[in-house]
């Protein structure tokens, strides 16, 4: 039953003549094409694009669909990504004419209940961190990170400051230093101690009137919250420095304790993680921004603003980094983070996140009887645990058991990160997910370690393909599909 | 309560399997108490979806819109036809709710879109290698010259001209900052050729930014930009407009070594601004420096072909320390409706979709200036985007009367640069029908005047 249509690439079902869509004809008088723009300029003959008829182009679409697990259709308990269920009422609301085809360079004028949905949601945002500033424009979480070490950069350029130098924690997200060195910042790792903590010790030994900034992931990747927070962000504030919060794992914390009160002065939220926003195969997603008072003035612009008439402005913040993205940002994902916060309300939020706890300390106590849990007896909303013991008791690692669980009709946990663990299996089974999901992924899990041989080591064998061969894509890179006499 | 699921009775079961009284004690035992809130957040109840739904449609009816106005509203941002075909693939909760494709066997969906997409951009660009598309086009065009700054080695300088969209150079502007970069801005002389870009140029200079069509629709001279560039040893990053690439010669065949574009105009809604889609290409050679993700073609174990995230500094994987980029996502919704959107085309489609634009934006030219209050500002070509001067300089007055008429006749010019205080900026497209341009001239020239117009 296997549909040909989806795995031919489009290029490959082409045939010249064949076209769907199609323009009424032109009902103006003008000149023709050749009159209007110059020979140097004009291309001899329109881009290679395939030739398709709609229903081919429909039919490939939707049984390419079909090879992807998603969130409508599997339990998705990838650690670090919070893969909740995405509201489709959110969908239909994002989808409003009044909303979906409002152009970015309209007049404030016409566009007062959009500037009030996003002036709400600037507000909204400030209450959940105890940030007060709010900048919605960047495009992903990495993008707010940047954004935010540009703000303090820009900042310590004004103090007359000089420091160069930006911590991360070992147990980080990759981006962290990433977003660093594109700020002009360099990086020093802070070693993670056997608790899966912030070392303090090696904490101090780094911290110095050179270091700018501690990027602190908490709850950390591990799932931890750091119980030293509080000693953590004043001793580097006593050293001159601001503590930037990986917002990655909000999903633990909504409306138990904010950001800005444990210490951190700029942190970013990740709204198609912790407020539902669909993760569409990869993106879009967005990072907006929330910082202290004293970091507000160099938010990047426009921010939008009221005034004494209640008219919505879009502002300039006095002493702005400028921009990082055309307009204004991701919208279509703020407008659904809004509507997620106003469908819970404030206690609501709290619930969140105390189901999401219940459930990944439920799914911690099934796990821990199965492998190693190396960080302990509780989580916050995901743990990390570890293939190591199976590997050298049965040949099972961490990728043999995430490929095998998805043919048990889930999609596979994190693996291999954080880089703290050793065989690392990340779990974050998020607060939309039931207790019987739960019971039925612990169980396939506990199947899987009573399994052997090729029936892991070569799963998963119910998905369209396995194993693909990543060496040989990555030495002899094959990008694109070329006609064949190209590629002779 | 909203979308959770556990019952009394699971939640007993759940803290039982725990060994914990409750959440709050799960909470206490890892959260120090004096960092705890001791509040509810103030946001306000839940709303149900009732309340929301009439609270909303409410608010959306305060926005105007390309669906209450005719729009003529560009910058880079532009109100083109979106077939119905694309809509309803992209709304298949298999797209939209899976994520990145971490574990290739249950994610070829997406991975063959997303080599799709990238073969699809190659065609439009006449480059060799594309990406699987970064944030936006403003921001693609900044990772273009990042990823020059990074292949050329020991050169600083960054030359980009005034007709580059002026919201594009602001965030190169912040990028560079404070990475050690210098940039030259070089302004546009009113024939609006290429000299003073060509002799900023020098053996400093790492690479050079264009926009064609520019900022203000008209078409750059290229090739000799791209001549002099790499006679100098720079590269050549140039923006453009993906629509244009029907009847214009594409960037690769222009000598650009990177192309980057807004790729909204491929079947994505305008949203005020975003989501879009950023767009990148690049000659072969450069491909280890191409930031983002990427998808190559690759087989598994039983021989069948298939596609995988390759050549990826995935998130887990990124070179820490060492990133040019710290881009780990990519805009994969917005791709597969551009791949949708240009399979529904294909050459004929984007040509004549092309045409129309270009066609029509020449009727609107000529409609407009059949009143004496209006000139057009440039001679010479444009792609669909035009400048119109008024003659009693008062732009806003004009475009709030036209507003009020049921038209976004064109986005005020003098925000950008107070020199054009009396322009304003014509965006049309395939979608504005004869009647909407007619209507567009007629609402125009019979605006009221703030002052008489000055003699000519």
């Amino acid at each position: 039953m296997r549909n040909q249509q989806a795995t031919n690439l489009l290029f490959e079902l082409s045939r010249p003549g064949r076209r769907a869509h199609r323009l009424d004809d032109l009902d103006i008088d003008s000149p023709d094409v050749e009159h209007l723009i110059p020979d140097e300029h004009r291309a001899d003959q329109p881009p290679p694009l395939p030739e398709l008829a709609e229903g081919d182009v429909v039919r490939h679409f939707v049984g390419l669909s079909t090879l992807n697990m998603s969130v409508d259709t599997h339990f998705y308990p990838l650690g670090s990504c919070t893969m909740k269920y995405n509201p489709k009422r959110n969908e239909r609301l994002a989808s409003l004419p009044g909303i979906l085809d409002v152009h970015p360079m309209q007049s404030e004028g016409t566009t007062q209940g959009l500037l009030a949905l996003l002036y709400d949601l600037q507000n909204m945002l400030a209450e959940i961190s105890g940030l007060p500033g709010v900048s919605l424009q960047p495009a992903a979480g990495a993008h707010g990170e940047l954004t935010a070490l540009l703000v303090a950069a820009a900042y310590f350029r004004d103090s007359g400051e000089d420091r160069k130098i930006v911590l991360t924690a070992d147990s980080a997200h990759g981006t962290n230093p990433a977003s660093a060195q594109m700020a002009g910042f360099k990086t020093k790792a802070v070693k993670s101690n056997a608790d899966g903590l912030v070392d303090m010790d090696d904490l101090r030994a780094k911290l110095d009137d050179q270091t700018a900034v501690f990027m602190l992931t908490n709850p950390n990747t591990l799932g931890l919250f750091d119980s030293q927070i509080k000693e953590i962000t004043d001793l580097v504030h006593q050293a001159g420095a601001l503590i930037y919060l990986d917002g990655a794992n909000m999903n633990a914390i909504l409306g138990i304790t904010r950001p800005g009160d444990f210490g951190a002065d700029l942190m970013h939220f990740n709204p198609h993680k912790t407020f539902s926003g669909p993760h569409g195969g990869g993106g879009p997603g967005a990072g907006p921004i929330c910082v202290r008072d004293f970091l507000a003035p160099y938010l990047p612009s426009p921010i939008v603003d009221k005034d004494d008439q209640g008219t919505y402005r879009l502002r300039r913040p006095d002493s702005s980094i400028g921009r990082v993205r055309s307009f204004f940002g991701n919208v279509g994902v703020l407008v659904r983070a809004y509507l997620y916060i106003r469908t819970y309300g404030g206690e609501g939020l709290r619930r969140v996140s105390e189901d999401a706890l219940l459930g990944a300390n439920y799914l911690l106590s099934k796990v821990k009887h199965i492998m190693d849990v190396p960080h302990g007896e509780r989580c916050m909303h995901e743990f990390v645990a570890s293939a190591t013991k199976l590997k050298k008791q049965h040949g099972l690692s961490a990728m043999d058991l995430a490929k095998r669980i998805l043919d048990y009709g889930f999609h596979a946990p994190t693996v291999y990160f954080p880089l703290v663990v050793d065989e690392a299996v990340m779990i974050e089974p998020t607060e939309t997910e039931s207790k019987e999901t739960l019971d039925a992924f612990a169980e396939a899990l506990f199947r899987i370690t009573e399994e052997a041989g090729d029936l892991v080591h070569q799963a998963p064998h119910t998905t369209r393909i396995s194993r693909p061969d990543d060496v040989t894509a990555a030495r002899r890179p094959v990008l694109r599909w070329q006609p064949k006499s190209e590629t002779d | 309560m909203a979308y959770l699921f556990h019952t009394d009775a699971d939640r007993a079961q759940m803290l039982a399997s725990i060994g914990a009284d409750s959440v709050q004690q799960i909470i206490d035992q890892q959260v120090p108490q004096d960092v705890q809130l001791q509040r509810s957040l103030n946001l306000g109840d839940a709303a149900g979806e009732l309340t929301l739904e009439s609270e909303m449609r409410r608010l959306a009816a305060q926005n105007s819109s390309a669906s209450s106005h005719a729009c003529f509203l560009g910058c880079g941002a532009y109100d083109h036809f979106i077939p119905a075909a694309v809509d309803e693939i992209a709304s298949r909760g298999e797209y939209y709710t899976s994520y990145t494709p971490y574990q290739a066997e249950v994610s070829q969906g997406n991975l063959q879109v997303m080599f799709e997409y990238e073969t699809l951009i190659t065609q439009i660009t006449g480059l060799a290698v594309s990406n699987a598309s970064l944030y936006d086009g403003g921001s693609a065009a900044t990772e273009g010259v990042l990823m020059a700054l990074a292949s050329v080695r020991n050169r600083e300088k960054v030359i980009t001209s005034e007709a580059v969209h002026p919201e594009y150079r602001d965030i190169l502007e912040a990028y560079l900052k404070n990475i050690g970069a210098t940039l030259v801005t070089v302004p546009v002389g009113d024939n609006g050729d290429s000299s003073a870009i060509i002799s900023a140029i020098d053996e400093q200079t790492a690479c050079v930014l264009i926009q064609h069509p520019n900022f203000l629709g008209r078409l750059e001279d290229v090739t000799a930009i791209a001549d002099a560039a790499h006679s100098k040893g720079a590269l050549l990053v140039q923006s453009f407009d993906p629509i244009s690439t029907g009847l214009l010669k594409r960037p690769g065949d222009l000598g650009a070594d990177i192309a980057v574009a807004e790729g909204q105009c491929l079947g994505n809604p305008l949203q005020y601004g975003g989501p879009y889609l950023g767009i990148m290409a690049c000659r072969e050679d450069l491909v280890r420096r191409l930031p983002g993700r990427i998808a190559g073609q690759t087989t598994d174990r039983r021989g069948n072909r298939c596609w995988v995230l390759t050549l990826q500094t995935r998130e887990q994987h990124i070179r820490r320390e060492k990133a040019t980029s710290n881009i780990c996502s990519n805009q994969t919704l917005l791709a597969l409706r551009a791949t949708v959107y240009l399979s529904l085309l294909g050459p004929e489609g984007l040509r004549e979709t092309a045409s129309h634009c270009l066609r029509k934006a020449d009727y609107a030219k000529r409609r407009i200036t059949a009143s004496d209050r209006f000139d057009i500002v440039h001679d010479g070509p444009v792609f669909k985007e035009f400048v119109v001067r008024d003659r009693s300089d008062d732009v806003d007055g004009l475009l709030r009367h036209a507003e009020s008429q049921g038209i976004l006749a064109g986005v005020a010019l003098g925000q950008f640069d107070p020199s054009m205080n009396d322009c304003f900026l014509v965006a049309v497209t395939e979608k504005r029908s004869r009647d909407d341009i007619d209507r567009l001239a007629a609402v125009l020239s019979d605006a009221p005047c703030r002052s008489a117009v000055a003699s000519a």
